[in-house]
């Protein structure tokens, strides 16, 4: 029977208010208010649906952000495992009464949401995985034993987002997942020996893959392939950002999005139009933000006591790196379209939920910083 | 104690591979730079470029067809504002549909929805169709009232030839009608401004001048969406107007004599026999151009091209006669400038009973009874046939044909100007060698000295020869098309210019009995005397009792001129029916002779030629002259308003 004593204090809420990362969220404000613009600029600079919804969900995942920010760390680690078993459960549920879409089974209708558990899947993953190398030994990280649990949990999302089909997160939970066993301290060789392995067995996997999943890596290599059908986005897309140049063509005057040359432009070609509009400066001025809110999660990890908080953030930094260097190199044509949101940015009720409820746990691994929790 | 060492070693674990994983992030994030700054800054002119040409789509509009004007500056081909549908045919999804609802908004006949079909089918799938050049704005009106639920279907204004005054014209203008595959490959110019629907000349002048009279395409640039639908204009370089054509035709002298063709098969040729102006070219019968501009009706076409009348042939340039008497004036002239004949010779006419004989063939006068004993004047201006046997057999063919050449006869008189122009034939011995593979006859050089036989002339080269022996035998050059160098007065001082160092013997000069080329205003006589001869012989044709148009002469010194009548067998005539003796109007229309007439007017002072055909009309002195006096009178009193409208023109210029 495992026992778990918890190493905590009381705060006051002035502590708790002064120890709120007014930076984060400013940064957080900044990501949010240009997503509201970027939107705004799909509509032609009409305040209409999808500005609207975008802004309210906004608004209100913020908010929520805020409200539990204040929910102690220690709940987090409490239900870690729970946690991950709802996400599961709800992934389950999806492949049989998900709502289908072009295709695929995603969302699960919540009446005040179409909610992606998927995309909530990427931060349980984190949180279960903290949980899990919070009680481990470093010695006993290389135990096979402990190597096959932590795979386990991890592939069974992958699998069944996989099965929506939805390779595109399938892969970000699983690079997310890589990346938080490779922090804990996981042996390098073991990688190095699973990406020999990988390589080994690619041709087996692409004959695994969907038809139009084959296409569009084929047509990453060369777009020109088929410029009308499967290489259109990533043509289109390349060149909407090239002809926004060093100034961009200013806000709501990108051509390529507003001439409906841009395919997606609400969700994963956000940034596309975003650059188009805003130009190289514009770009570089965003990627910063997104450093800055990254180093801001990697910071808060470091003055965390607790094991957990840390893996939790760097895990959670990781991951929010993970999105924004997949989302922009599709859109920039280096990486192949697999479908990945850009945080905040990307119009999507479950990725800003997502994003919003990782935030508020680093943010609560911040105000709760000096929470130790124990190992047994 | 030992969880702590292990949870601090962990801890260290965690920083460092976080800072290496911070070192790849930030080396990925280097990559994402220089990814953005090769799209944006290294190659953002490629890209700015497919962008442009993503969103911005051009469309030509039809180029402004010059206009075709006649010397008092009347339009004879305008610009009439049309109203069109063209349909896109790579954005139409059903074009079944579009084309159901288009039959019931615009009331299309099954005739216009044939041709619709017909056009799609030869047309890419990307082209636009013209479904309909010609909407009434009833019609145009209510199908921009439907417009949004027809795509692809867009409605045009565009502008397209008009003739305002209808068929009086059409030989000399010509035609325009849809580019075609042919046209397209004949000349750059068309395919540079081909649009859809794009008209071009067919015949005429508006054939003959397509890269002078089509324009130039104007621009349209439209942004459009990824859809193809435009959203804005964003630039419109304005299509240009042709140049503007003018020609040396007189629109009231072509009616009038277009009215005196009326009914009739034949041609009118009128002209300045100084300038070479050709004042009057008039064909019948003839059609309405306008006709073809929408493109013709199966009826319509079958019409004009099944009449017996054949109003398609330009006979003016493209229709070849023989000159029958016409001639005449011609023939003796050879015979004076060579010396073979002395004018004052008598040869006896004795009629029928005593005609022409060669080697036991016979040959006949026209005049049954005879002319009696006849000079040279008098047989010109009687037209007596035998003498003119004689006078041939005397003069050779060869001879002759240096003479016929010289004038005009057996060439192209517009050069490349009209595609269907003839030449006709001259023949000579050489000729019948090379073209037949015989030797000449003697006979056939009786018979070619009334303008019978191989002898082969168009109406405009008739007049072309009379104006040439009206002005004294000067060469000229004819045209059809304004030409500024030329003037009455710079030609009168050019003729009179070549005399200066010369003297006034021209009797010895064999330098003009050969056949050679010869300059503008060159003169084209060995002896002006010869030409003075000939004129004054016209003259009595015209004016004095016996003489074969004293008929339709003036007596007004204003109006008075000399002409020659010509009336010529289509058909030979067998001695019975010389015996029945029949009335023109008793034998068959197709066999019935050609009556022509040429003339030169005023007598005194000379300034204008005329030519006169009516195919099939009888003879020249009853079909042709009355025709030829009329629009004579026409000329002479439009005169002094045609040289102010030069001058005018010269001065403002």
């Amino acid at each position: 029977m495992l026992t778990e004593r918890l190493n905590t204090r009381n705060y006051s809420l002035f502590e708790k208010l002064k120890s709120v990362d007014y930076f984060l969220i400013l940064i957080i404000i900044l990501i949010g208010a240009i997503s509201v613009f970027a939107i705004y600029s799909t509509e032609r600079g009409e305040f209409s649906f999808y500005t609207k919804n975008h802004l309210l969900r906004l608004l209100v995942f913020f908010g929520m952000f805020l409200v539990l920010s204040f929910v102690r760390i220690t709940f987090w680690y409490k239900n870690a495992y729970f946690f991950y078993a709802v996400c599961v459960s709800l992934l389950f549920i999806t492949l049989f009464f998900g709502l289908m879409a072009s295709g695929s089974r995603r969302w699960l209708d919540l009446y005040f949401l179409n909610l992606q558990p998927s995309e909530i899947m990427k931060i349980a993953i984190i949180v279960c995985f903290a949980r899990y190398y919070h009680r481990i030994q470093t010695a006993e990280i290389q135990n096979y034993k402990f190597i096959l649990v932590p795979l386990i949990l991890l592939l069974i999302p992958c699998y069944l987002v996989l099965q929506q089909p939805d390779l595109g997160t399938s892969i970000l939970i699983a690079g997310t997942g890589v990346i938080i066993i490779w922090l804990a301290g996981l042996n390098i060789k073991y990688f190095v020996y699973s990406a020999l392995l990988l390589i080994v067995s690619l041709p087996f996997a692409v004959s695994l893959l969907k038809p139009y999943q084959k296409s569009r890596i084929l047509t990453f290599f060369n777009p020109d392939r088929d410029p009308l059908g499967a290489g259109y986005q990533i043509i289109q897309s390349k060149i909407a950002i090239g002809s926004g140049g060093f100034f961009g063509k200013g806000f709501l005057k990108g051509t390529q999005s507003y001439l409906e040359f841009l395919p997606e432009k609400h969700t994963d070609f956000i940034f596309t139009l975003f650059s188009e509009e805003f130009g190289f400066i514009g770009s570089i001025m965003l990627l910063l933000l997104y450093i800055l809110l990254i180093y801001r999660i990697i910071s808060i990890g470091f003055y965390a006591k607790s094991f957990f908080s840390k893996l939790f953030c760097f895990g959670f930094a990781s991951a929010i790196f993970l999105y924004i260097f997949v989302n922009i190199s599709m859109v920039l044509g280096l990486l192949p379209i697999v479908g990945a949101p850009l945080p905040i940015m990307s119009y999507g009720g479950s990725s800003m939920l997502s994003i919003m409820l990782g935030l508020s746990i680093v943010m609560s691994c911040k105000i709760y910083s000096q929470d130790q929790i124990s190992n047994y | 104690m030992q969880n702590r060492a292990s949870s601090i070693e962990k801890s260290r674990l965690i920083t460092r591979r976080v800072f290496m994983l911070a070192a790849a992030k930030l080396l990925l994030i280097g990559g994402i730079t220089s990814r953005l700054y090769s799209l944006q800054i290294s190659d953002r002119e490629k890209y700015e470029l497919l962008s442009d040409k993503n969103r911005i789509r051009e469309w030509k509009t039809p180029p402004q067809r010059g206009f075709i004007v006649d010397h008092f500056n009347n339009i004879l081909a305008d610009n009439d504002r049309v109203f069109q549908v063209h349909l896109d045919l790579d954005q139409i999804k059903n074009f079944n549909e579009v084309i159901f609802k288009l039959k019931n908004i615009l009331k299309l006949s099954n005739n216009e929805l044939k041709k619709i079909y017909r056009e799609k089918e030869r047309l890419k799938p990307w082209d636009t169709l013209v479904a309909s050049d010609n909407l009434n704005w009833t019609q145009f009106s209510k199908l921009n009232l439907y417009l949004h639920d027809l795509e692809g279907v867009k409605p045009v204004v565009s502008s397209s030839r008009f003739y305002p005054y209808k068929d009086s014209l059409v030989h000399v203008v010509g035609y325009v009608g849809a580019a075609s595959q042919k046209d397209i490959e004949r000349k750059d110019v068309i395919k540079e401004n081909l649009v859809p629907g794009l008209k071009v000349g067919k015949s005429g002048i508006e054939y003959a001048k397509e890269t002078q009279l089509i324009g130039r395409y104007g621009i349209k640039r439209y942004e459009v969406n990824s859809s193809g639908k435009r959203i804005s204009q964003i630039d419109y370089i304005k299509e240009t107007q042709g140049e503007k054509i003018k020609l040396t035709i007189d629109l009231e002298v072509q009616q009038l004599a277009q009215e005196l063709l009326k009914g009739k098969a034949g041609s009118i040729s009128a002209m300045d026999i100084y300038t070479g102006e050709i004042i009057a070219m008039a064909s019948s019968p003839t059609y309405d151009p306008n006709k073809f501009t929408h493109g013709i009706g199966h009826k319509d076409w079958g019409e004009i091209r099944d009449d017996p009348l054949k109003p398609l042939v330009n006979k003016s340039i493209a229709g070849l006669y023989s000159p029958g008497s016409t001639f005449k004036p011609l023939v003796a002239l050879a015979a004076l400038e060579f010396g073979t004949i002395d004018p004052e010779r008598p040869i006896l006419c004795k009629g029928h009973k005593h005609p022409y004989e060669l080697y036991g063939v016979k040959y006949h006068c026209w005049k049954k009874k005879g002319h009696g004993y006849m000079r040279l004047r008098n047989a010109i201006k009687q037209s007596c046939d035998i003498y003119f046997y004689e006078m041939a057999r005397l003069l050779g063919v060869d001879r002759l044909a240096i003479i016929a050449k010289r004038y005009g006869l057996g060439s192209n008189i517009l050069k490349d100007l009209y595609f269907d122009e003839k030449k006709g034939v001259v023949p000579n011995t050489l000729w019948k060698k090379n073209a037949i593979g015989k030797s000449w006859y003697l006979g056939e050089t009786v018979i070619n000295g009334i303008g019978q036989g191989y002898i082969q002339t168009t109406p405009l080269q008739l007049c072309l020869m009379t104006a040439q022996i009206a002005n004294g035998g000067y060469k000229i050059k004819p045209h059809i098309i304004q030409d500024e160098s030329i003037d009455y007065e710079s030609a009168r001082l050019k003729i009179a210019k070549q005399f200066v160092n010369e003297t006034a013997d021209f009797s010895n000069d064999e330098k003009f009995l050969v056949d050679r080329d010869y300059k503008l205003y060159e003169r084209l006589y060995r002896n002006p005397e010869n030409i003075k001869f000939i004129k004054d012989a016209m003259f009595g044709s015209t004016n004095e009792q016996y003489g074969t148009s004293y008929k339709s002469r003036y007596d007004d010194l204003k109006y008075q001129y000399a002409g020659k009548t010509g009336t010529s067998q289509v058909k030979r005539i067998t001695e019975e029916e010389r015996k029945l003796d029949l009335d023109q109007s008793q034998i068959e229309y197709k066999n019935r002779d050609h009556a022509l007439f040429i003339a030169f007017a005023p007598y005194k002072n000379p300034r204008y030629s005329i030519s006169v055909l009516v195919e099939h009309g009888g003879s020249g002195s009853s079909g042709a002259a009355p025709l030829a006096s009329k629009l004579i009178k026409k000329i002479i009193d439009r005169h002094s308003l045609r040289e102010q409208i030069k001058k005018g023109s010269s001065s403002l210029a």
